[in-house]
């Protein structure tokens, strides 16, 4: 049997979490992103690979609806996630980030401390009483793999800790609100090798509990924590599909040049 | 290969090093030239007005005419009072001035006209901002005021502040805007409880630095608070100042008046002097992270 170039269900899957058709994206005149198709399925990683300028993070940007912060930035085609299409005029963007949370390149600690930064996204949704909001900042602490770093200064500045401590807040901060997607854009790429592979671990982790999307330059770090891959290349998706399968039997010569290093 | 063991020798190096000798020395100059001067007038208003600091000068009220010795006491309360209003005024429009044009400012005309005109508010020369208020206040009210002079230094404040917080805000880096975005917090509060936040030491130093450069400022008031002999704390009544009081008694034939005018602008330069070191400290302090 031929292997689809753009096959959506290496393993069998239920209904996605997330149906991306007919997707373009354009800054102003310039078109970032051509007529991506692709799913993105319920409790595993998806990872988005390609050279740099290639619309992964745009990609990214468009799932939380993030381009809305800038004029001249438009979307069209659709993106149905819990039923309806999320690029449509009515959409309340505030809900839809609550349910799909991201986490940045650079950490972004606010300036406050460990424990507000954790309870600023929470305030945002819920008047919780403080032994219940300090269960949940303890929980997200927690499910961010940082509680027993930061245990004993919750008061402290969130940009008193280190790098990795910094982005493992971040990852928390947004676990904190309950999403059910996390988009991670390149979260490791400012980090050292040991936090590195202490978000990777905890990706892991989270992918039983949220569907996650990562960009990622890395592609050792696609093949180690993701399970479904996408090669993009000058705004198109190149090719699609289960993880395993695209870094060991590519269908496109393309995707099996940036893979094995021939270029990128 | 090129020899690194003689740089001396390597004509390619001695040129850059006699460029480099050339530059560090200009510089120098021109730091020196600066320093030079700045502490000429600290020397001379140190020996002219130390001898004028004593008691008298914060508990008594400026001298009649011919009369012996005397203070200031009603000159620093007004100065203290309409400063005092004008930052309270000026502070909070300032800064959500600012906060509107680092939010909205890349997209609306109104932003961009708005920072236009601060602009050039930012330049323009003290003494029209006082003729201004003196049209459209003193003339109607049909007499000088607290207030007036107030509303005279609030405006030359304003734009102060909301540049320095329009400019800090910007230095936020969009990254921490997007990730406040992210969890989906509304736009106020994105600007208020993480971009202001972030930058708040510097805002605070905006203020200080308004602060300062009111203190000191003469020609507005002259047209607006005017002057009093006595002790007045009625806003609506011309009020004592230290500038104009500095003015006027630094042109009497009185010794004692001009001894005064010496301590009054010790006061105010050692004031503005404290006020920079204290808003230079902060904002370090709060960037030492």
């Amino acid at each position: 049997m031929m292997t689809s170039p753009i096959d959506t269900a290496p393993k069998a899957q239920a209904t996605p979490t997330i149906r991306i058709s007919g997707l373009n994206f354009f800054y102003g005149g310039f078109q970032g992103l051509k007529n991506i198709n692709l799913d993105i399925h319920d409790k595993q990683v998806t990872a988005f690979i390609g050279p740099s300028g290639c619309g992964k993070s745009t990609l990214l940007r468009t799932l939380n609806r993030m381009y809305d912060l800038y004029p001249g930035q438009r979307a069209e085609g659709s993106i149905v996630y819990g039923g309806r299409n999320i690029l449509e005029p009515g959409q309340d963007v505030n809900m839809l980030r609550a349910k799909v949370g991201m986490v940045f390149q650079k950490p972004t600690p606010f300036p406050m401390s460990v424990y507000d930064n954790i309870a600023f996204g929470v305030r945002l949704y819920e008047n919780l009483p403080k032994g219940e909001m300090d269960e949940r900042v303890e929980w997200a602490l927690r499910k961010g793999a940082l509680w027993d770093e930061v245990k004993d200064k919750l008061g402290k500045s969130g940009l008193s800790l280190s790098g990795g401590q910094q982005q493992r807040l971040c990852i928390a901060r947004g676990i904190a609100v309950k999403p059910e997607v996390l988009l991670l854009d390149e979260p490791t790429s400012a980090l050292d090798p040991i936090s590195t592979a202490k978000i990777e671990e905890l990706i892991s982790e989270l992918k039983g509990d949220y569907t996650i999307a990562i960009v990622t330059h890395n592609m050792q770090q696609a093949a180690r924590c993701s399970d479904y891959t996408a090669y993009m290349y000058l705004g198109e998706l190149v090719e699609f599909g289960g993880t395993d399968r695209i870094f060991m039997n590519p269908a496109k010569k393309e995707t099996q040049d940036y893979i094995t290093g021939r270029f990128g | 290969m090129m020899d690194t063991a003689n740089l001396t020798a390597n004509p390619v190096y001695r040129r850059r090093l006699w460029i480099h000798r050339v530059g560090i020395t200009l510089s120098f100059l021109a730091m020196a030239a600066g320093i030079f001067f700045l502490a000429w007038i600290l020397l001379t208003l140190l020996v002219k007005g130390a001898g004028a600091i004593d008691w008298a000068i914060f508990s008594h009220t400026t001298p009649a005419p011919g009369s012996e010795g005397g203070g200031l006491m009603n000159a620093i309360v007004g100065s203290l009072l309409m400063v005092g209003v004008a930052t309270a005024v000026s502070t909070p429009i300032g800064i959500l001035a600012g906060i509107y044009l680092a939010e909205y400012g890349q997209e609306s005309w109104l932003a961009q006209i708005t920072r236009f005109v601060t602009d050039i508010m930012l330049s323009a020369p003290s003494i029209v901002i006082g003729l201004f208020v003196y049209a459209v206040y003193v003339a109607r009210a049909q007499h000088f005021s607290g207030w007036a002079g107030s509303f005279a230094i609030a405006l030359i404040a304003l734009p102060v502040v909301v540049r320095t917080t329009d400019n800090m805000l910007n230095l936020v880096p969009p990254s921490l805007r997007e990730a406040a975005f992210a969890l989906g917090a509304p736009r106020w509060k994105v600007s208020t409880m993480v971009r202001l936040r972030a930058v708040r030491a510097g805002v605070v130093t905006g203020v200080l630095l308004a602060v300062a450069r009111i203190s000191g400022e003469t020609a507005p008031l002259l047209f607006t608070a005017l002057n009093n002999q006595f002790f007045s704390a009625n806003m609506n009544a011309p009020m004592a100042n230290l500038p104009v009081v500095i003015y006027q008694f630094a042109m009497s034939p009185y010794d004692n008046w001009r001894s005064l005018a010496w301590g009054g602008a010790l006061l105010v330069t050692f004031s503005v002097l404290g006020l920079n070191i204290l808003s230079r400290t902060l904002f370090n302090q709060k960037n030492q992270h």
